[in-house]
C-alpha cells in the first residue's frame, strides 16, 4: 500500500533550485533512506514533506489526502511524526512530562486549565519511555540528559501520535558509533511491528545499508538513484557523486 | 512653498540629533546584543561634561568643537568603565538580566548627576556665531540648526567607513551577524565589545554635548532621549546603521509636520508611526529576520512545589491573613499594596516566563483595568463589585487585540510593540482629558460600603489577588501551561507535536492581560483614585524588576519578587533621599550575585 | 524559628502600635511637637523642590526660635513621593498612621496635589496644598479637608489678561505644554481675554509635549501664523529651548508675547543673557522686591542657605507660616476644628500679607506681574523682572455665585 507518495516537487531559493523534481513513493512499514552528499537537498526537501517549507510546484500525497503546504500541526495531526537534525524537547521539563505534553496535545486536550497536568496521560507516557527503552528515566530533566538519551526521547516524542508515518532527519547524528546501531534497530522494529512508514536521512553509510530497505540518492536537488542496497552501491552515477569516479 | 522648506529643514536637523543618540544604541545592541536602558542617561551625561568643559574654553567655533569632542571622549571613557565594571559580567545573562542591570546605571547616574552638578539646569550663553541664522523667504532658520543636517550623514559615514574599510569595523559587522564567528575568528571579545560600548557612548555623549546650544543640560535628559531612541533603533531594524538614519529622517522630519498639522497628538505620533512600521515589517526598516538574533536560551527544569515550599506558602498566607490584626492602618495598606503587586507581577511573569513574551509595556493592562473601574464608576456609577469585575474584562479584550496583532513577533520587537502600545494608551488616558480626566485623573474611586474599613479591603485585595496568582500558577501546571511552555522551549518542535504557538500565546497574553487588569482595578480602589501614572514607563519597569528579582525561571519568583521589591522600594524611599542610588546599586548586587533572583537562588541552596 | 520570629516580630508591632495610641492625649496635653507631614517630589522636580525646602525649613526654624505655636514647637515630617500620585497617597497614609502628623501639605505635581486632597477628604484629616496649580484643587474637585496656598492657573490667567487686554494684538497664537497646567491655563486665558476682547482671534496652537519640545519646528509653526502676539505657558527646560530657538528665528521681534510663570527665578535664571525683554510675565522679582518681609526673608534665607530663594522658597516658607497662623487662630490641631479656623486665617508671607478664603479655601496670596528685562552683572547679562506691581489674589478670583458654582462639594 501506498502510504506517501511525493510528485514533482520542487523548491528554489533566490534562483537556486535546491530541490528540483523530486517524486518518490513509500509504503506502509518500509523503511526508506535519503541519502546524498552536502547541499543535495536532503534538508529542503524534508522540509517540504513536513511542512516547515512550501513547495513552489509539485504535490505531498499522505495516503491520498494532498497534503502540499500544510502547517506542520496539520501534517502531524495526520499522523506523520518527526525528529529533528538537531535533537530538539522541551529542556524545562521532565522526560515524562515531554510525553505527557505530547500526547495531551495529541488528545486535543491543550486548552484546559484546572486539573494539573501531572495526572494525564501518565500510563501511555511511561509505556513511550518503555518502548524506547527510557523507563527509569521519567522524572529525569529533559534539559540535561546525555545526546543519545536526548534522540531517543525524540523518537518518543515522534511517535506519541501513534504514526503511520515518521520522518527523521539525520536521526543518529551526533551520536556515538556504538548507540546509533542500537537506535535504527529500535526504529526498524517499530516499524515492523506498527507497520510505521520511515523516511530518513543519515550521513553514516554502514547504517543505511544495514537498516533501510530502499534508499534514495538525491544530488543537486535532483534523485539520481533508487533501489535496495547493493543496487545503490553498485550504480555508476552514485559512485561518482560520492567518491569522483569519472 | 517656504514654510513646507523650513519645516523641512528643523525636521532633518531634529533627525540629525536623533540618529547620533540612536546610532550609539544600536551599535551597541548589535554587537553586545544589550538594550542599552543607560544611554540617554550617556546623553545627559555628555551635556553636562560638555557645559563644564565648554564654559572653560574659548567662545569660537574651534573652542567649541575641541570641547564637544573632549565631551564625546569623556563619556566614551565612562561608557568604557561602566562596561568593564558591570556589563561585562552579564553578556551570557538572559538579555532582560542585562536590561535591568542598564536601568540600574540609569538610576545610579541620575543621582550621581545631580550631586555633582546640582539640580538648576544648567546654560551656556551662546556667542553670535551660533546665534546666527540664514533667511528662507519670510523665515529665519538658526545656522546651527544646520550643521546637524550635514554632521548626521557625515556621522553616518565615518561610521560607514569605519565598519567597512578597517579591521574593527569587520569585526563588529562579524559579530552582529554571527556571534560564534568572533570567537572563531580567534578575536578577544571582551576588547571588542568595550570598544564598541565606549564608541556607543561616545556618540551619546557626542548628541548631549551638540544639543547645549539649542537648550541646556538637565536631569530630564535621559528619560526623554532614551525613549526616542529606542523608538528609532527598533523602527530602523536592531542593530542596523543605515536603519537608524532612515527612521531618524522619518521620525524627526514627520514631528516637525505633524505638530503642524495635529499639533496636540505629537505624544501618540511617535508610537503610532513605530506600531505601524513593525506590524509591516516586524524586524525593522532594515533588519534582519531575527533568526541568528535568538540565541538559544537554556531553561531550567520547573518543578512543582515541593512539600516544604507549599506548607510554607500556606504559612506565609496564614501570617498575611491575619496580620491586620497586629499591625497599625499603614501597614495594612502596604499589605494590600503587596497583594496587589504579587498579582501585577504574576500576570508578567506568566507572559513572559512560561509564555516567552518579554514586555516593556506590562503597564498597559495594569491601566487599562484601573481606568476600566475609575471610568464605569464614572460614567456608569457602576458599583465597586461590578468595577473589580470590568477591570480585568476590559484589559483581557484589549489584550486580546493586542495579542492579534503581534503575537507572532518574538523577543525584543515584541517587547517594543507593548511599550508602544503602554505609550499610546498612557497618551489617551492623558490627553482625552472629557473623558478620563487628563492628568487630574479620576477621583473618588470608593469600596463598597462594606469594604470600606481598610482591613476589610485588604482581605478582599488578598483573596482575589493571591487567589488570581495562585491560579495563574495553577493554569502553568495544567496542560495548557505544559503547551505553553513546551512552544517556548522549542517551537518547531512544539510545532511537530501538534501544538499551535500562535494561539497558545494569544491565550496566555490575553489571561496575562487580564489578570494584570484585575490588579489595576484592585488598586484603582485601594488607592481611590486613577491616575496616567500608572501607565508610566517606570510602572512596566516596576513590574519588569520584580519578576527579575524574585527569579523569571522560577514559579515562586513574581511572588518572592514583588513582596521583597515592594518592602525595598518602600523602605528606600523613606529612608533616603537617593533612594535611586541606593535603589541601582542594589539592583547591580542583585544582578552579579544573584543572576537567577531571590526564588532560583533559593532553588539552588535547597 | 522562623515561628518565633515572627512572634516576635508582630509582638513588638503590637507594642508599637499600643505606644503610639498610648502617646497621642499625652502629646495634646504636653508641649511635644505639632507634627506637620509634608510630601513633595522631591528627586523627581529637583529643580524646584530643593529651593521649597529650604524655605519651609528656613520658617520652620524661625518658628520654634520664637517659641512655636500655641506653645509648642512644630516638626516637619517630610517625604518624597517620586512624582506619582499613587505614591504619595501611600505616604500619606504613612505620616497619618505612623508618624501621627497633624495635617497634611505640600505637593508640586497637580495630580499628587489632587490625590493627596482626596485622601484627605476619604480619611476627614486636613491637607493644605503648598504648590499645585490646577484649579480642581479648590474647585471641582474641592473639598472640605483641603486648602491651597498658591494662585491657581485661573488666578495667573487672570492677572496675565489684565495687561493682555490693553495690547493692540488681535491676534493670539498659544504654546503650552500639552498636559493639564498647560491646557488650563491656555482655555482660562482665552476664555478671559475673549470676554474683555471680542475682537481677538486666537489663530495657532502649540503643543509640545511636556519635556520634549522640538523647539525648532515649534518656533517655525508659530511664525508661520504671524501672529500679533504669542502666550506661552511652557517652562523650565522646554522654555529655554524655545526663547533660543525664537531668539534665532526672530520670533519675538514685534510681536507682544505674554508668558505664564516666566518671571520666577527658577525659569528666568537659566535663560541667561538670552532672556527677551518685554514680555509680559507672573513671577517674584526677588532681587528688587523692597519691602521689609521679603528684604528679611532673602537676608535670612541668604545666611542660612548661602544661596538666593527662589519662588520654591517662598512657597515652602510662606506654607510654613500659613500653617503655623491657621493652628494658632483655630488654638488646637482637632482637624474638624482646624478646618474650620484655617478659613479667613491671616498670614504674612515674603509677599505681603494673605489669607485662606471661607468660600473655597484658595488663599489669596498672589504673585508678581511685570515684564522681562536684562541687567548686565558681573557675570554678564542676565534677565530680571522689570515694571512689576504686585497682584493680590484676592481680586483675580471669580464672585461667590461662580465660585459656589465651579465647587460642587459643599463646604
Amino acid at each position: 500500500m501506498t502510504l506517501l507518495a511525493v510528485e514533482g516537487l520542487r523548491k528554489s531559493f533566490d534562483g537556486v533550485h535546491a530541490v528540483a523534481g523530486v517524486s518518490f513513493r513509500l509504503q506502509a512499514g518500509e523503511m526508506l533512506a535519503l541519502i546524498g552528499p552536502n547541499g543535495a537537498g536532503k534538508s529542503t526537501c524534508f522540509n517540504l514533506l513536513n511542512g516547515q517549507l512550501r513547495p513552489d510546484a509539485g504535490r505531498v500525497l499522505l495516503d491520498g489526502t494532498d497534503i502540499t503546504g500544510r502547517q506542520p500541526r496539520q501534517i502531524w495531526r495526520l499522523g506523520v511524526g518527526r525528529s529533528f537534525q538537531v535533537a530538539s524537547v522541551f529542556a524545562s521539563m521532565t522526560v515524562i512530562e515531554n510525553l505527557q505534553t505530547a500526547l495531551i496535545a495529541q488528545a486535543g486536550q491543550v486548552f484546559r486549565f484546572g486539573r494539573p497536568a501531572d495526572g494525564y496521560f501518565r500510563a501511555e507516557a511511561a509505556a513511550l519511555l518503555r518502548l524506547v527503552g527510557m523507563a527509569e528515566q521519567g522524572g529525569q530533566a529533559a534539559g540535561v540528559l546525555a545526546y543519545g538519551d536526548v534522540k531517543r526521547l525524540e523518537l518518543a516524542l515522534a511517535l506519541a501520535n501513534d504514526p503511520r508515518l515518521l520522518l527523521m532527519d539525520e536521526p543518529t547524528a551526533g551520536m556515538a558509533p556504538a548507540e546509533r546501531g542500537a537506535l535504527m534497530a529500535l526504529v526498524r522494529r517499530i516499524a515492523r511491528e506498527r507497520g510505521t512508514a520511515v523516511l530518513f536521512t543519515e550521513h553514516d553509510m554502514e547504517i543505511v545499508f544495514s537498516s533501510a530497505d530502499r534508499i534514495l540518492v538525491m544530488d543537486r536537488g535532483r534523485l539520481i538513484a533508487e533501489g535496495d542496497a547493493a543496487s545503490v552501491r553498485a550504480d555508476p552515477r552514485v559512485r561518482a557523486v560520492y567518491l569522483g569516479e569519472p | 512653498m517656504d514654510f513646507v522648506f523650513v519645516q523641512l529643514l528643523t525636521g532633518l536637523s531634529s533627525a540629525a540629533a536623533l540618529f547620533l543618540v540612536a546610532s550609539g544604541l544600536t551599535i551597541i545592541f548589535g554587537v553586545t546584543r544589550v538594550v542599552n536602558f543607560a544611554h540617554g542617561s550617556l546623553c545627559m551625561l555628555g551635556a553636562y561634561i560638555g557645559w563644564s568643559v565648554l564654559r572653560l574654553l574659548p567662545r569660537d567655533p574651534s573652542g567649541f568643537v575641541f570641547g564637544v569632542l573632549l565631551a564625546a571622549a569623556a563619556t566614551g571613557a565612562i561608557g568604557l568603565a561602566i562596561e568593564i565594571g558591570l556589563l561585562r559580567r552579564v553578556y551570557r545573562a538572559p538579555e532582560l538580566l542585562q536590561l535591568l542591570l542598564t536601568f540600574a546605571v540609569l538610576l545610579i547616574l541620575q543621582d550621581v548627576t545631580q550631586m555633582v552638578w546640582g539640580a538648576a539646569d544648567l546654560t551656556l550663553p551662546r556667542p553670535l556665531w551660533l546665534r546666527a541664522f540664514v533667511r528662507i523667504g519670510d523665515a529665519r532658520i538658526a545656522r546651527y540648526d544646520l550643521y546637524p543636517i550635514a554632521i548626521g550623514p557625515l556621522v553616518l559615514g565615518l561610521l560607514w567607513l569605519l565598519m567597512r574599510r578597517t579591521r574593527f569595523g569587520m569585526l563588529v559587522r562579524a559579530a552582529t551577524e554571527n556571534r560564534q564567528m568572533v570567537a572563531a575568528l580567534g578575536v578577544n571579545e571582551k576588547i571588542l565589545f568595550s570598544a564598541v560600548f565606549a564608541l556607543g557612548a561616545a556618540l551619546a555623549g557626542l548628541g548631549g554635548a551638540l544639543s547645549l546650544p539649542g537648550g541646556s543640560a538637565n536631569l530630564q535628559i535621559d528619560l526623554s532621549v532614551v525613549v526616542e531612541a529606542f523608538v528609532v533603533v527598533v523602527v530602523g531594524g536592531m542593530g542596523s546603521l543605515p536603519g537608524a538614519f532612515l527612521a531618524s529622517v522619518l521620525i524627526g522630519v514627520l514631528q516637525a509636520f505633524g505638530i503642524v498639522l495635529l499639533p496636540k497628538i505629537t505624544l501618540v505620533l511617535v508610537f503610532s508611526v513605530m506600531a505601524l512600521v513593525l506590524a509591516i515589517r516586524p524586524q525593522g526598516l532594515f533588519g534582519r529576520r531575527a533568526a541568528s538574533a535568538a540565541p538559544a536560551e537554556v531553561f531550567t527544569l520547573i518543578r512543582p512545589a515541593s512539600a516544604a515550599v507549599k506548607w510554607f506558602g500556606l504559612a506565609a498566607l496564614i501570617v498575611a491573613a491575619v496580620a491586620p490584626f497586629f499591625v497599625g492602618p499603614y501597614w495594612v495598606s502596604v499589605l494590600t499594596e503587596a497583594a496587589i503587586s504579587v498579582l501585577f507581577a504574576a500576570s508578567l511573569h506568566f507572559a513572559m516566563g512560561p509564555g516567552g513574551m518579554p514586555s516593556f509595556g506590562h503597564a498597559a493592562w495594569f491601566g487599562i483595568g484601573a481606568y476600566a473601574a475609575g471610568l464605569g464608576l464614572r460614567i456608569f456609577a457602576l458599583p465597586m463589585e461590578a468595577g473589580m469585575a470590568l477591570a480585568p474584562l476590559a484589559a483581557g479584550l484589549v489584550a486580546a487585540l493586542f495579542a492579534a496583532c503581534v503575537v507572532r513577533l518574538s523577543g525584543v520587537y515584541l517587547a517594543m510593540l507593548t511599550l508602544a502600545l503602554a505609550q499610546i494608551v498612557w497618551a489617551g488616558a492623558s490627553q482625552l482629558v472629557d473623558l478620563t480626566g487628563g492628568d487630574n485623573g479620576i477621583l473618588g474611586v470608593r469600596p463598597a460600603a462594606w469594604a470600606t474599613n481598610p482591613k476589610v479591603f485588604y482581605w478582599l485585595a488578598l483573596a482575589l489577588c493571591v487567589g488570581a496568582a495562585l491560579v495563574l500558577r495553577g493554569v502553568l501546571f495544567a496542560p495548557f501551561g505544559y503547551a505553553l511552555r513546551a512552544a517556548r522551549d522549542r517551537p518547531l518542535r512544539a510545532e511537530a507535536i501538534g501544538l499551535d504557538a500562535v494561539r497558545l500565546r494569544l491565550v496566555a497574553l490575553t489571561i496575562s492581560g487580564a489578570a494584570a487588569g484585575l490588579s489595576g482595578g484592585v488598586f484603582a480602589y485601594a488607592k481611590g483614585s486613577v491616575f496616567p501614572t500608572y501607565i508610566a514607563v517606570g510602572k512596566s519597569v516596576d513590574a519588569l524588576l520584580m519578576v527579575l528579582l524574585g527569579g523569571v525561571q522560577t514559579m515562586a519568583g513574581p511572588i518572592v519578587g514583588a513582596i521583597a521589591y515592594t518592602g525595598l522600594f518602600d523602605a528606600l524611599l523613606l529612608a533616603t533621599d537617593f533612594w535611586r542610588l541606593a535603589l541601582g546599586l542594589l539592583i547591580v548586587v542583585l544582578v552579579l550575585v544573584f543572576p537567577s533572583g531571590i526564588a532560583g537562588m533559593a532553588g539552588r541552596l535547597r | 524559628m522562623t515561628i518565633s520570629r515572627r512572634n516576635v516580630l508582630a509582638g513588638s508591632a503590637i507594642a508599637l502600635a499600643r505606644s503610639g495610641v498610648a502617646l497621642s492625649p499625652a502629646q495634646a496635653q504636653g508641649n511635644a511637637p505639632i507634627r506637620i507631614g509634608e510630601i513633595n517630589s522631591y528627586t523627581a522636580i529637583p529643580a524646584f523642590t530643593l529651593p521649597y525646602r529650604n524655605g519651609w525649613q528656613l520658617a520652620v526654624e524661625q518658628v520654634n526660635a520664637a517659641g512655636g505655636v500655641l506653645g509648642r514647637p512644630i516638626e516637619v515630617i517630610s517625604r518624597d513621593d517620586a512624582g506619582k500620585p499613587q505614591e504619595a497617597i501611600r505616604l500619606a497614609g504613612e505620616l497619618l498612621g505612623e508618624q501621627k502628623v497633624d495635617l497634611l501639605s505640600g505637593g508640586y505635581l497637580s495630580n499628587v496635589g489632587l490625590a493627596i486632597a482626596d485622601y484627605a477628604l476619604a480619611q476627614k484629616r486636613l491637607f493644605v496644598a503648598s504648590e499645585p496649580l490646577t484649579d480642581a484643587l479648590v474647585w471641582s474637585a474641592g473639598n472640605r479637608y483641603t486648602f491651597r496656598l498658591r494662585p491657581s492657573t485661573y488666578m495667573q490667567a487672570a492677572m496675565l489678561v489684565e495687561e493682555a487686554q490693553k495690547l493692540p494684538a488681535k491676534t493670539w497664537v498659544t504654546v503650552a505644554p500639552n498636559y493639564e497646567y498647560g491646557q488650563s491655563a491656555v482655555k482660562w486665558f482665552k476664555q478671559l481675554l475673549l470676554a474683555k476682547r471680542p475682537d481677538v482671534t486666537f489663530i495657532g496652537e502649540q503643543w509640545p509635549a511636556l519635556g520634549k519640545i522640538d523647539a525648532g519646528a515649534t518656533v517655525q509653526a508659530l511664525a508661520q501664523a504671524k501672529p500679533d502676539a504669542i502666550l506661552n505657558i511652557t517652562f523650565g527646560a522646554d522654555l529655554t529651548q524655545f526663547v533660543r530657538a525664537g531668539n534665532t528665528a526672530g520670533l519675538f521681534e514685534g510681536r507682544a508675547v505674554v508668558s505664564m510663570l516666566t518671571g520666577e527665578p527658577e525659569y528666568l535664571e537659566p535663560l541667561d543673557d538670552e532672556t527677551p525683554t518685554g514680555w509680559i510675565v507672573t513671577g517674584y522679582p526677588r532681587d528688587t522686591l523692597n519691602t521689609k518681609a521679603n528684604t528679611d526673608f532673602v537676608t535670612a534665607y541668604r545666611a542660612r542657605f548661602n544661596a538666593a530663594p527662589m519662588m520654591g522658597s517662598v512657597v515652602g516658607y510662606a506654607m510654613i507660616r500659613a500653617i503655623v497662623a491657621g493652628i494658632a487662630k483655630t488654638g488646637s490641631v482637632d482637624t474638624e476644628k482646624m478646618v474650620d479656623g484655617f478659613k479667613d486665617a491671616a498670614f504674612d508671607t515674603p509677599f505681603g500679607p494673605a489669607y485662606f478664603r471661607a468660600i473655597d479655601h484658595q488663599s489669596t496670596l498672589g504673585t508678581f506681574v511685570g515684564r522681562t528685562g536684562t541687567k548686565a552683572g558681573s557675570h554678564g547679562t542676565h534677565g530680571e523682572m522689570v515694571d512689576w506691581h504686585y497682584a493680590d489674589g484676592a481680586n483675580y478670583l471669580p464672585d461667590d455665585a461662580t465660585v459656589r458654582k465651579l465647587r460642587p462639594a459643599a463646604d
